[in-house]
């Protein structure tokens, strides 16, 4: 299986996350620059975080028009598995592959630091490896994670089981503790912590690996015959 | 050429942490009489006439980009100016 990381100018989460990836999971993975115009060789999307050309506008705003997002949207829709993470997920966000937005922190703080997840759903090809209700550690580090949105998105997240994580204590603000959303078609994930910086007992926790060793395990399943 | 001024602002369903900050600061300041304060944006864009719809062209850059309207409302104001 071979992932793409998007790299836009300003991203600065794009090394972790091929090191996660290539050295931890051991998969394959190369740096994709963000005026690309063809992800047909990729199995899999990584929309690392960072502040995309500064966070200008609003964080993500600016990245949904850069020639990769078309490409993005494109292997989105074929079912590829996207996994935006941080500033990945306001991409995701702004480009409308997920629904909702993010504000600013209530606190208005940049808040840097582990904080405990709990995984709500355990049937999506990210979360596999984990059990329904696990609490993991995984670091955030935004200034915008405050996710909103209003109360008919929210019925029809809970509707279809599109909250994938949330935080145990709320450190920023978001709606219904919100961590990490998916889309309906299930291929689309977005999360604010960054699993890419938990996948080694070096890092103060590998609690972030099974995401990505998820991704693999359910290509595998469908991509390779079954001997 | 059209001047047109574009005011982004939250919308008033949307809690606006920065703005309570500064309403804080005001009051602080003894200006006790402020009871709400909404920060937004102020764009100003310079187009060129053409064969176009003005107010379409607007929605469409303000609706897409320029706002989000998730959490975002907007407003603009068009200024007729000539070239120099």
């Amino acid at each position: 299986m071979k992932f793409a990381v998007i790299v836009f100018p300003g991203s600065n989460c794009d090394t972790d996350m091929y090191h996660a990836v290539k050295d931890e999971l051991g998969s394959d993975v190369e740096y994709v620059w963000h005026d690309a115009s063809d992800l047909s060789g990729f199995d899999g999307i990584l929309l690392p975080g960072g502040f995309s050309y500064g966070d200008y506008l609003r964080s993500g705003a600016i990245a949904q028009f850069s020639n990769v997002m078309s490409e993005v949207v494109k292997a989105a829709k074929e079912g590829k598995p996207v996994l935006g993470v941080c500033n990945g997920f306001q991409i995701l966000l702004e480009t409308g592959l997920l629904p909702g937005a993010m504000r600013r922190n209530e606190s208005l703080k940049f808040i840097c630091q582990p904080e405990e997840l709990v995984v709500v759903n355990d049937q999506t090809l990210f979360t596999s490896q984990y059990e329904k209700g696990e609490v993991i550690s995984v670091p955030v580090a935004h200034g915008e994670g405050n996710y909103y949105c209003d109360e008919e998105t929210l019925k029809a997240l809970k509707e279809n089981n599109q909250i994938v994580f949330t935080y145990a204590k709320n450190p920023n603000g978001s709606v219904e503790d919100i961590a990490g959303i998916i889309n309906k078609e299930g291929n689309v994930l977005g999360m604010m912590p960054h699993p890419e910086r938990a996948v080694d007992e070096l890092l103060g926790s590998k609690d972030g690996l099974k995401l990505f060793q998820s991704i693999v395990k359910s290509w595998r399943e469908r991509y390779v015959a079954a001997t | 050429m059209y001047k047109v001024k574009v005011y982004v602002t939250l919308r008033e369903s949307v809690l606006d942490p920065q703005g309570k900050a500064v309403m804080h600061s005001l009051h602080k300041m003894g200006q006790s009489e402020v009871e709400d304060v909404r920060i937004g944006k102020y764009l100003e864009l310079t187009l060129q006439k053409g064969d176009y719809d003005l107010d379409e062209k607007i929605v469409a850059m303000c609706s897409k980009l320029l706002s989000n309207p998730v959490i975002e409302d907007y407003r603009y104001e068009v200024e007729e100016v000539v070239a120099q």
